[in-house]
């Protein structure tokens, strides 16, 4: 730990200044066993524009739901105004002027952008509101984003995302009867090309110049360079530095997000490539995205690394692969790191969820290609089914339960060990993994790392999309993504924390421009 | 953006195209409905489906299924048979007691997170149950005022035509243009943003829930005042009929977009459609599954329609 918390002590008040809008201390919340927030401290004065940065799951998003009132924080105090704060729900939330842009936006595709008004404003009723909504949605847009070409009555169903974003940008800052005093944006130009984007980061000065406060969230840091007065940089539900408004530069908000890991890095426990001539030509060769730019190669027992902010088309990439392999007959199996959604069979015992994928293939011929849903259904070798689920439940360590009970008496971690089994279980050369380690303890996290060095080294290739950093050490090469497309490779003696965040927000504003 | 608007609204038109498709042979094949009787006959069990498939579009609309709306409609049609009828408070106070207790599944859906299909699909054997219990076998009588209510000649336009519209325009301002309606479609439209911001989606639920039973309830007096007298299994058809009218009048089973002067002429459209198969001599035994095929086609069309739509 950096002595970064000092930085965020508060300065001495000049005296007789107003108290702060909106101060959290000590905020502290927990989800099951992984602690989203710790010991957050945030203090927001009317006017000021203040950025927040850092990498995905850092708790930006958690903080911001704090401030809504949408969750409640488990420790800590909140005071508006100079006023402690204890039953804090959207509702107070809205009262006390907090407005927020979602990331995911929070419009209901089924009304219009006029009726859209009526949630955020329950004030809005009476036989013309409907005039009065559309009257004041205009009015927002025109001052916001000048020329945005829509009239209030079209359905947001049949709107264009950059449209939706602005109708949800506009939207937060109408007053009805409630004042704005403070409006989070919460990525707000994820989807604004940059002539919007920029009308955004002009209006949000005027709009402080009129004492609304604005935080700013965003990947795009040269947007937090411009506009915030103040950046607060988090890490691990942590606010690890403060950098005032003289200290914000690009590189200074990506040294502040890296700084802990460097702290104590993991030693990169660096391996052999598989077998000497892996060099020579590479095994596998894709090209991906659109117009097929990206070219990804992978050789024989290389493990070869994802890397990128969340979303960035990693996931689309592997799929993309997924496909290609299949239809090129190569013998491949996905580890999904969204267990409930992608990985597991709910209502299947242990052994089951284990052994599917090597039902699959080409069972004992290791040299014929795996054949997928013969026609002709052959009968399932029981004995050595079970055979291969003891000699894995032993091997990858799942404990907690017999094979034969159900999948979901296992806890996460080991129903993700199932999964990696699924697939070293199979006859599979090339093992896809989408953020396979999603919500795993250490310990299981570094069984599975020791687990995957050793099958690479039997000739496996492991492809690896993960949002952890220190998870690269692992790979032999990395492949760094933004929007999309393939921005950097990095070699593992070159693939440390700095080099992969100055990568992944390296073209920020190109990929804004 | 001209292309979206053109294809808003020829969607919101295509329910009113298939009534004028099935309309125009009727029509054509027998002059002599064209004129207030004739009208009066083909469309005279077309007020209680409208209603039946207004209960249904409130639940679609919160992203839904009621698979009980013709058990209880017909249970409805009992109670005014043999409650209603003998000792009207008792009937009163039955089928008040009917609207919250749906009201009260609806908050019991959301709040337990149950499917809205398994529970409605065992409470369609509640309200049977029910219904056997109170009129083991057809019967009982309706109210001499319900009778005389729906037998009103209405003058200039035939009754069912004058109800139906009066319902749609009433409906369409309570839902589709009041502040209340427009929050109530939210539930369905995103509910997530509904409850951030502070809006009780339990309460939303219940409330939709309670709007169906009443509409339930309207639909089986209404029906009980054509027929006159009622049975347990009278109108178990309307559970999958009032589903087809909503979907046929441009409701989405999901996203909580709904249409209710579309799906009121979805259940004409249905309704006519019966009648009309009767007037070429049509089995009912066929008569279901012609109502099926209208389906399909409309149906189809709306996806082409949308196909067009994504391709651009």
């Amino acid at each position: 730990m950096v002595d970064a918390h000092a930085l965020g002590k508060p300065q001495p008040l000049p005296s007789g200044a107003p108290p702060a809008l909106i101060a959290l201390e000590g905020i502290g919340k927990t989800f099951g066993r992984v602690k989203a927030l710790a010991d957050v401290r945030l203090e927001i004065r009317s006017g000021e524009c203040v950025g927040i940065a850092g990498h995905n799951g850092a708790g930006k998003s958690t903080l911001m739901a704090v401030l809504t009132g949408v969750f409640r924080a488990d420790e800590g105090t909140m005071a508006i105004e100079g006023r402690q704060v204890s039953d804090f729900d959207p509702n107070a939330a809205r009262a006390a002027g907090v407005r927020c842009v979602f990331q995911e936006l929070s419009l209901c595709a089924n009304l219009s952008v006029a009726e859209n008004m009526s949630i955020l404003h329950p004030a809005l009723r009476g036989h013309d509101w409907r005039r009065r909504a559309t009257r004041l949605m205009l009015e927002q847009l025109d001052a916001i984003f000048p020329g945005h070409g829509l009239k209030g009555h079209e359905l947001i169903a049949d709107l264009t995302l950059t449209q939706r974003q602005m109708v949800e940008i506009a939207r937060a800052f109408t007053v009805v009867s409630d004042p704005v005093k403070l409006v989070i944006l919460d990525e707000p130009t994820s989807s604004l090309d940059a002539h919007t984007a920029a009308q955004l980061l002009a209006f949000v000065a005027k709009a402080g110049e009129r004492g609304i406060a604005t935080i700013l969230i965003s990947h795009m840091l040269g947007e937090i360079v411009q506009a915030a007065h103040r950046v607060h940089v988090m890490r691990d539900g942590r606010v690890a530095a403060v950098l005032p408004r003289e200290a914000i530069s690009h590189d200074a908000i990506v040294a502040a997000m890296g700084q802990e890991l460097d702290a104590h890095a993991v030693p990169a426990t660096r391996r052999e490539p598989g077998n000497g001539d892996a060099r020579a030509t590479p095994a596998y060769q894709w090209r991906l995205g659109p117009d097929a730019r990206a070219r990804i190669d992978a050789s024989r027992g290389e493990i070869i690394g994802f890397a990128g902010l969340a979303g960035q088309g990693q996931s689309e990439a592997l799929l993309a692969i997924y496909e290609a392999a299949t239809k090129a007959r190569e013998r491949v199996a996905f580890v999904a790191g969204d267990r409930p959604r992608d990985g597991v069979f709910p209502l299947w015992s242990i052994a089951q969820n284990l052994d599917i994928r090597w039902l699959l293939g080409g069972r004992g011929k290791p040299n014929t290609s795996a054949r997928p849903f013969g026609l002709i259904p052959r009968v399932i070798d029981r004995r050595a089914a079970s055979a291969l689920t003891n000699t894995w439940t032993e091997r990858i360590g799942i404990r907690g339960a017999s094979s034969a009970a159900g999948i979901l008496s296992l806890s996460g971690g080991n129903q993700q060990k199932v999964l990696f089994a699924r697939a070293l279980a199979s006859d599979a050369q090339l093992i896809l993994m989408d953020d396979p380690t999603r919500g795993v303890d250490i310990g299981t996290k570094r069984e599975l790392y020791r687990l995957i060095r050793e099958e690479a080294a039997r000739g496996r290739t492991f492809i690896w999309y993960t949002t952890e950093n220190d998870e690269f050490a692992h790979c032999d090469r990395t492949y760094v993504f933004r929007a999309g497309r393939v921005t950097r490779l990095l070699h593992a003696h070159e693939c440390n924390e700095q080099s992969l965040l100055a990568a992944s927000f390296a073209d920020t504003e190109e990929a804004a421009a | 953006m001209n292309w979206t608007l053109d294809r808003a609204t020829l969607r919101a038109l295509l329910p009113a195209f298939s009534l004028v498709a099935v309309l125009a042979p009727i029509f054509f094949l027998q002059p002599a409905t064209f004129s207030y009787f004739g009208i009066g006959l083909l469309l005279n069990l077309a007020v209680p489906l409208v209603l039946a498939t207004l209960a249904q579009l409130a639940i679609i609309t919160a992203n839904d299924l009621d698979l009980s709306i013709g058990p209880f409609v017909s249970l409805v049609a009992c109670i005014g048979a043999t409650l209603l009828a003998d000792r009207p408070l008792v009937g009163i106070a039955a089928l008040a007691g009917c609207v919250l207790l749906y009201a009260a599944v609806g908050a019991l859906v959301e709040y337990r997170q149950i499917p809205s299909i398994v529970v409605t699909l065992g409470l369609s054997f509640v309200w049977n149950g029910l219904a056997v219990l109170l009129l083991p076998t057809p019967g009982g009588a309706s109210p001499a005022w319900l009778t005389s209510v729906m037998g009103y000649q209405t003058p200039f336009v035939a009754a069912p035509i004058l109800w139906s519209t009066v319902i749609a325009v009433l409906v369409h301002l309570l839902l589709m243009r009041s502040s209340f309606g427009v929050r109530l479609r939210g539930t369905g439209g995103n509910p997530r943003a509904m409850r951030r911001f502070g809006w009780s989606l339990v309460r939303g639920k219940a409330l939709l829930y309670g709007i169906a039973a009443l509409f339930g309830v309207l639909s089986g007096l209404c029906l009980l005042g054509l027929t006159t007298s009622a049975d347990a299994n009278l109108a178990l058809r309307y559970t999958l009929l009032s589903i087809a009218a909503v979907i046929l009048g441009g409701g989405e089973f999901i996203g909580g977009r709904v249409s209710v002067i579309g799906a009121v002429l979805g259940a004409t459209t249905l309704t006519l459609a019966a009648s009309f198969l009767a007037f070429l001599n049509v089995s009912p035994d066929w008569q279901v599954g012609m109502q099926g095929a209208i389906l399909i086609v409309v149906l189809s069309l709306r996806v082409l329609l949308q196909r067009r739509g994504g391709q651009r």
